[in-house]
């Protein structure tokens, strides 16, 4: 089995971060502790998120440019995957969150955009099912998938950052001030080694996973699906 | 722009026409806040503000519901034949922004009537309740027009824009604490309110652009 050496750099990547994210000194932030390790692994689930979802965007607006049915199962299997980056993410989160803010969910503002992030995805995987007729469906998934993209930057990326937050580096007027991914001033070059690589680690094991899961839907409606 | 225009008077002429589905919100508008009143009587400012956004809310959808909902799909040819679909959903974005501030206007003077105004500044809160209206009516007709290609009735269209226009309510519900009296940190509230402002061009630049690969059959 030959791999290519995107799928190999995933794997060396992942790995990296797993056992380094485990051994490596943490500053002491906090009321942190070790939880801090947590970083290395839900963080880059937003990164992901937004990559994946990027890429659905960019497949739906290929689709309405030529046409071409792949680019919508494509759009439609990046979607998909970036809601289970999403779904991950606010697991890891809420089960940091039991043991440093005392509660699973809290409603915090990121807490709710990220959920509402994922509420909006899987409308677009609703209204997609209930359509029978494949270029319809793929018209209208990709007007809705367009629309939903430039409502689900603005609900994460700005609106988070106006409201005081849990999160670290939440406070107002801390150093990176409410930035909802990165806590500030928690960051030392040590963790930033192991943070950057876990990012792009995850990316491509999403694009991997988009992958099989395209290759397989196009595999499986070969007869119905040509070009 | 001539186009714009006469589109928005067919379906100003439609409405006049057939009175009872406006009739017929408005009483879903009177009976609604009448309960409202009988269950809580006169609520508190945070009651009251969470309860006008969300019959805001529902009130707009079923007043924005039927503009696709209604075009059967012989007219939509005949629209395809005398118009393009940038004046045709020009026209219905403006109709819908209208016809949601004409809905604001009755549940305002319901709400005022029946549940009190623990408002502090009301001319303010009234120009906020037709800004909010403006952007529900902008986010669901777009999605009115992508429900009616699914062939579904309004249920497909709650399950896609309620997520949507979640971002526009939060906004709209933080500023109007600030009319209730809650006190913000200097500059938040004019940063919200250009950001809600900012959200609307942007529902409307996408509607546009989008709009004509949906139409097309």
């Amino acid at each position: 089995m030959k791999l290519s050496w995107w799928k190999i750099a995933c794997i060396l990547l992942l790995l990296f971060s797993f056992t380094a994210g485990f051994i490596i000194n943490v500053p002491y932030v906090g009321n942190l502790y070790q939880t801090i390790r947590n970083f290395f692994f839900h963080v880059p689930m937003w990164f992901g998120q937004i990559a994946l979802l990027s890429l659905s965007l960019g497949y739906s607006i290929a689709y309405l440019r030529s046409g071409r049915l792949k680019y919508d199962i494509y759009a439609a299997e990046f979607a998909k995957v970036g809601i289970l980056f999403g779904i991950l993410g606010l697991v890891t989160g809420a089960i940091w969150a039991r043991y440093t803010w005392g509660e699973y969910w809290s409603n915090d503002p990121k807490q709710m955009a990220a959920a509402i992030a994922v509420l909006i995805y899987f409308a677009y995987v609703v209204l997609r099912g209930s359509m029978t007729d494949m270029d319809k469906r793929a018209r209208v998934g990709a007007v809705y998938n367009i629309f939903a993209y430039f409502i689900y930057i603005p609900l994460i990326m700005i609106l988070p950052r106006m409201v005081q937050s849990l999160h670290p580096g939440g406070l107002e007027g801390a150093e990176g001030g409410g930035n909802p991914a990165m806590g500030g001033d928690s960051l030392d070059p040590v963790m930033r080694a192991v943070f950057w690589p876990s990012v792009f680690g995850w990316i491509l094991a999403g694009i991997w996973i988009s992958n099989l899961k395209i290759r397989f839907f196009l595999f499986t409606h070969k007869n119905i699906l040509n070009g | 722009m001539k186009g714009v225009f006469t589109l928005m008077q067919k379906d100003l002429l439609l409405e006049l026409r057939q009175q009872y589905t406006f009739w017929g919100i408005l009483l879903y508008v009177a009976s609604t806040v009448f309960v409202l009143y009988l269950a809580m009587g006169k609520p508190q400012a945070d009651v009251f503000n969470g309860l006008f956004w969300m019959i805001q809310l529902f009130v707009c959808i079923n007043a924005v519901a039927k503009s696709f909902l209604q075009e059967s799909k012989g007219r939509m040819l005949y629209y395809y034949f005398i118009g393009s679909p940038t004046q045709f959903i020009i026209a219905k974005l403006i109709y819908n922004a209208l016809i949601s501030v004409l809905m604001v206007v009755m549940s305002l003077i319901l709400f005022f009537f029946l549940l009190g105004t623990p408002v502090l500044n009301i001319g303010s809160f009234v120009g906020l309740a037709f800004l909010g209206a403006v952007s529900i009516g902008l986010v669901f007709t777009l999605m009115s027009a992508i429900a009616a290609k699914a062939q579904q009735n309004a249920a497909i269209m709650a399950i896609l824009g309620f997520p949507l226009i979640i971002p526009q309510l939060l906004l709209l519900l933080r500023i109007s604490r600030s009319m209730l009296g809650e006190v913000f940190r200097e500059g938040a509230l004019l940063q919200m309110f250009s950001l809600l402002v900012g959200l609307d061009v942007l529902v409307i630049v996408l509607s546009v652009v989008l709009f004509p690969f949906l139409w097309r059959e």
